[in-house]
């Protein structure tokens, strides 16, 4: 008897492959709809257009200012009680919506500082030019932008992939959901979350390799 | 033609442009000097409405406006037809040196890439550098980046280039290939108004020299009579604090 059931783990690993595409598919929308979200929030904060500004401020600080899980809550057991009409909300509509909006908030103080970070004369010489302010920011400062602001969001996807995993707790079987179903049954809980872990673990590996080969490209034109 | 009529430009209550006339003809070449904080940068400025300033008329060939009243279009139409060098050459440090300069042919201009590209080797090869077409800004030097600016400049086919002390954030040693380059727009008689204290080159290049200080044009002229024959007493104050410092192998008359 081995201190780790492999067979087990083993056994284990097809079956939560099977979770694994609705864990990214969350992950991946949230990621979507949280970069749209953050790029209009941050566009209202580099033009401080008037209330909405405001307003941004206000979101970004209660998103960032409670956990993750009460948004959750909030969202799945809430929602439906405030809005009569969402008798039930779904549990992987209500973990999108919750990693959208909490993740745009941090997002969105990123974009803004890489907006801002852009050199002033450059954003000067396309003007002088006749550039247009859309032209400006198409051609120079966003892909600028971009390239600073690249790491940390690729930093929060990575986070918001294992942050799916609080999906569990509204009663989505996603991988984390499906490794305590199948713990529960066997009684190899150890065995159950050290393959989940792995499964994070590999994954987040995966998008680091990426992450590094895209720094390294969108890096090209800085090195000396 | 370019004409400038009681342009006047405040920051906060003080008017840093008082009140400034100035008519530019075809090919001219005019070198802006004067004391530090006088308004020679926002004189610049307010010509490519990177500033907007507070009366006066503008005037460049067809374009006639109040500046007050300038449009969104008037002011596209002033930037086009005015090109900017700046002083830390200020180029997209997203692109080449060759996309720099075509990069406003192709936005602006809406000229197809090809032909931009073209054009653009074409001024790479005028100002030296057509061995560095595909370098990025960060791998040149400062001397090779001001060219490229001033390279971004000539492409756009502006009525008038305006130079805001090109070589004062060179290193010493890049300054002459920057200074040869600006000669040599001006022998092709290339419209350029320059705000500089190399006085020599004010002296061996311009056809005529603008003092200003306070703001407002104090004296001008052929630069034999402004350094030669200074009217003004504050002109001569002023040549006389910057030629003690400035060592000029030739000397300054
Ligand atoms: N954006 C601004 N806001 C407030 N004040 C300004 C601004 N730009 C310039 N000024 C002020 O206007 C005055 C003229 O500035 P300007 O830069 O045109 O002078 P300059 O003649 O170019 O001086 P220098 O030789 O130092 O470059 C200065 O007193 C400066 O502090
Ligand atoms: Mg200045």
């Amino acid at each position: 008897m081995s201190l780790l059931d492999l067979d087990y783990m083993l056994g284990l690993a097809p079956i939560l492959m099977r979770y694994l595409p609705l864990t990214l598919e969350m992950a991946a929308a949230g990621m979507v709809l949280a970069l749209v979200l953050a790029c209009g929030l941050a566009v209202i904060r580099v033009l401080r257009i008037p209330g909405l500004n405001a307003a941004t401020l206000l979101f970004i600080s209660f998103f960032r200012g409670t956990p993750l899980l009460v948004q959750l809550f909030l969202f799945y057991y809430g929602l439906p009680q405030l809005l009569a009409f969402l008798t039930q909300i779904n549990g992987v509509t209500a973990t999108i919506m919750g990693l959208t909006l909490h993740f745009s908030a941090y997002m969105a103080e990123s974009i803004r500082a890489a907006i801002v970070g852009v050199d002033r004369s450059q954003t000067e010489a396309a003007l002088s030019i006749g550039m247009t302010n859309g032209q400006l920011m198409r051609r120079i400062v966003l892909p600028q932008a971009t390239r600073v602001a690249v790491p940390t969001l690729m930093n929060y996807f990575i986070d918001m992939i294992k942050a799916t995993s609080l999906a569990f707790t509204l009663g989505v079987t996603e991988l984390m959901g499906a490794t305590q179903k199948e713990a529960a049954g066997s009684f190899l809980y150890f065995e159950a979350f050290i393959t989940v872990a792995i499964f994070y673990w590999a994954i987040v590996e995966l998008l680091a390799w990426f992450q590094r080969r895209l720094e390294t490209r969108l890096n090209e034109a800085y090195r000396r | 033609m370019i004409k400038v009529a009681g342009l006047i430009k405040r920051f906060g209550g003080t008017a840093v442009l008082d009140g400034i006339d100035l008519a530019i003809e075809q090919g001219e070449i005019i070198v802006v000097i004067g004391p530090s904080g006088t308004g020679k940068s926002t004189l610049l400025r307010c010509l490519n409405f990177l500033e907007r300033p507070d009366a006066g008329r503008l005037t460049i060939n067809d374009l006639d406006v109040d500046v007050t009243r300038a449009s969104r279009r008037d002011i596209l139409t002033a930037r086009r037809r005015t090109a900017f060098v700046f002083q830390n050459y200020a180029l997209f440090a997203n692109k080449t040196a060759l996309e720099n300069i075509a990069e406003g042919l192709i936005v602006v201009n809406r000229w197809p890439k090809e032909k931009a590209h073209a054009r653009a080797r074409e001024i790479l090869a005028r100002i030296g550098l057509a061995d560095k077409a595909d370098a990025y800004p960060a791998s040149l030097s400062g001397g090779q980046q001001q060219r490229v600016g001033i390279g971004r400049a000539m492409a756009a086919q502006a009525e008038v280039i305006l130079f805001d002390e090109p070589t004062s954030s060179l290193d010493p040693e890049w300054v002459e290939e920057v200074l040869e380059l600006m000669k040599q727009l001006a022998r092709e008689r290339q419209t350029m108004l320059v705000v500089t204290h190399e006085m020599s080159f004010a002296r061996d290049v311009a056809d005529r020299v603008i003092f200003m200080e306070g703001g407002r044009i104090v004296e001008q002229g052929p630069p034999d009579q402004l350094f030669g024959a200074p009217q003004d007493p504050r002109t001569r104050n002023f040549l006389r604090k910057v030629l003690a410092t400035q060592v000029s192998p030739e000397g300054v008359n």
